[in-house]
């Protein structure tokens, strides 16, 4: 598997990143070896072979469905970047 | 006292602080100071082991007086009532800087303890500060940090290992009794190997994620890192316990791992399984010199030891790397510079709110993995990829299940080499990725693993050994390790 600059561009934008001339090109080289590696696993017959994706069969632990945590209001916002009253401000999302 | 405390066990400080020989506040202030001279070096100083990032005086000595007046009232809560400990900082504490080694949580303080620090806190436990990892626990060598290489106290040209390295470096270095770390793919067992300590990544589900940021949900596991498996038997059992707050815990009730080893732990009745293929090409002389040495030791404690064959080895490393990276990838794309952390000032929209604050908050190999992450969870690439690598997880747990119907443990070592020198590998990720062959498994299958230091390798550094058991032996396997250093001494 080959990692062209399209594949790249694509790439970071699911990634939700914007990448520099100089981090493209090491990019793709490594994420073409490190595909070139994985693709290893292919020797394997896997037909039939359940996926895992959790250490043990996974079960849901429900419980009650009770409010325990209070009224962080002002210590989850405290943290923001930046805010305006009660609110996280950011840039405008909607276009006039 | 002084300076002599910073070679003591966690359990012996402790037991000092409960006969009143030594106060908590005298004892903290003795590792706080020693790990604010290390704080206070110049990077660029080589003797520098940089095993914090931040530490909280203030707090640190808030907690021990408030601990020590427990203490004197006669409600020592746990052995470890008053000891000072390192929490890696991917561990959140209310209101404690908590920023995974990353440029994007730069400032975060969380407004919520993570369930393991609240169990430790109720514990009596003092929390010197957030020890340093790489970035968002991905490397082997925390050579990643924003803030900065942490040095191996044994040889400072030396990485302490990773990604757990700032917890395994205060504890050999004296600046931090015990300390936790979380392990992924190795991440406590590699830098105790390397720092030589001991430590265990206990089976999945038995320590709560509640408060731990998420690398791969799968995968991840806290633990503790100490100078003895005494220290860590004591942590485990502090640390363990079911959480309504972390769907994945799967626990009835904490480990009482001194309970359940006391009196009927027998180690002439072990059968221990040497996986073959572990010792192959690929293993330094020196390291399967010294796993071979100890288990000769166990062999002479009258267990029994067989090679037997572990074939699938070689096909862990790609399986973890593309479940971690797809795991990785949606876990870190939370990170928006929306709610808390870095935000870049450089961005005039929204969608560059979230581009340029993640490009600019991220480091190269945190990148790295979420580009590939994406690779293998896209659309075209996703059987091929992901769902091919969930399935021979599979075929490597039925190995393990297999394996562990004949035997109780799994002896083996930890890295193939010891700790190599700063900037020797981090300009080769496929190399430092190949590092983690005999550690990943173990997190694959969700098993327990304890690691031990097992002698000495090149440049007089440490060799450390892993005893791998079926989920839910953890208990069994520190009687074990507890047994081993008995015998034959912690650094053994």
């Amino acid at each position: 598997m080959k990692i062209d600059d399209d594949l790249i561009e694509y790439l970071a934008e699911l990634s939700r990143l914007e990448l520099s001339a100089d981090e493209k090109g090491p990019l793709a080289g490594d994420l073409t070896d490190i595909l070139g590696y994985v693709g290893k696993l292919n020797e394997l017959d896997t037909d039939g072979v359940r996926e895992m994706t959790h250490p043990f069969e996974a079960v849901n632990h429900f419980r009650e469905d009770v409010v325990t945590n209070g009224d962080h209001r002002e210590d989850m916002l405290a943290g923001a970047p930046d805010r305006k009253g009660d609110y996280f401000r950011v840039f405008k999302t909607v276009e006039e | 006292m002084g300076d002599d405390l910073r070679g003591l066990s966690a359990l012996d400080i402790g037991n000092l602080i409960r006969d009143r020989k030594v106060s908590s506040p005298e004892v903290t202030r003795v590792f706080l100071d020693a790990a604010l001279v290390d704080a206070s070096k110049d990077p660029a100083d080589d003797t520098k082991i940089n095993a914090f990032v931040n530490i909280d005086e203030e707090d640190a000595m808030w907690r021990a007086e408030e601990v020590q007046r427990l203490i004197e009232a006669g409600d020592a809560p746990s052995p470890l009532a008053g000891v000072p400990m390192a929490m890696k900082d991917l561990i959140c504490t209310k209101g404690g800087l908590t920023t995974a080694a990353s440029k994007i949580l730069g400032g975060f303080r969380p407004p919520y303890d993570a369930t393991v620090a609240e169990k430790l806190h109720a514990a009596g436990a003092v929390v010197l500060g957030k020890a340093n990892m790489d970035e968002f626990a991905m490397g082997s060598s925390t050579e990643t940090s924003y803030y900065g290489v942490c040095r191996n106290p044994v040889d400072t040209s030396r990485v302490p290992g990773g990604s757990s390295g700032g917890s395994a470096a205060a504890v050999a270095a004296g600046l931090a009794p015990y300390a936790t770390g979380s392990d992924t793919g190795g991440s406590i067992r590699q830098p105790c190997s390397f720092c030589g300590i001991t430590g265990v990544k206990p089976t999945y589900g038995s320590v709560s994620r509640y408060g731990l940021m998420a690398f791969a949900s799968s995968l991840d596991q806290i633990g503790p890192m100490a100078r003895t498996a005494r220290d860590c038997a004591v942590a485990l059992s502090i640390m363990s316990g079911p959480d309504g707050r972390d769907s994945t815990s799967v626990m009835d009730a904490p480990f009482d791992v001194c309970k359940a080893i006391r009196g009927k732990y027998d180690i002439s009745k072990m059968k221990i399984g040497l996986p073959r293929n572990y010792f192959a090409e690929g293993l330094a002389d020196d390291v399967g010199a010294a796993v071979l040495d100890a288990a000769g030791r166990f062999e002479a404690l009258g267990a029994v030891v067989e090679e037997f064959d572990l074939p699938l080895i070689e096909y862990a490393v790609p399986v973890y790397l593309i479940v971690a990276c797809a795991e990785a990838s949606s876990n870190l794309s939370r990170y928006d510079g929306v709610k808390y952390g870095y935000r870049s000032p450089n961005a005039s929209d929204i969608r560059g709110e979230y581009y340029v604050t993640r490009s600019e908050g991220f480091g190269t190999e945190v990148k790295r993995r979420i580009m590939l992450g994406s690779f293998v969870l896209s659309s075209g690439h996703f059987d091929a990829y992901y769902k091919k690598a969930l399935r021979v997880r599979s075929l490597i747990k039925a190995e393990f299940d297999k394996a562990f119907g004949k035997y109780d443990f799994i002896l083996s070592p930890i890295c193939p080499t010891v700790a190599f020198r700063i900037g020797e590998q981090i300009g080769d990720p496929l190399a430092m990725y190949l590092g983690d062959i005999y550690t990943v498994s173990v997190n694959l299958v969700g098993a327990p693993a304890v690691a031990l230091p097992c002698g000495t390798g090149e440049g007089g550094m440490p060799v450390g050994m892993q005893l791998i058991g079926p989920g839910f032996s953890d208990p069994m396997l520190l009687g074990a390790a507890i047994r081993y250093q008995d015998e034959y001494g912690a650094g053994a």
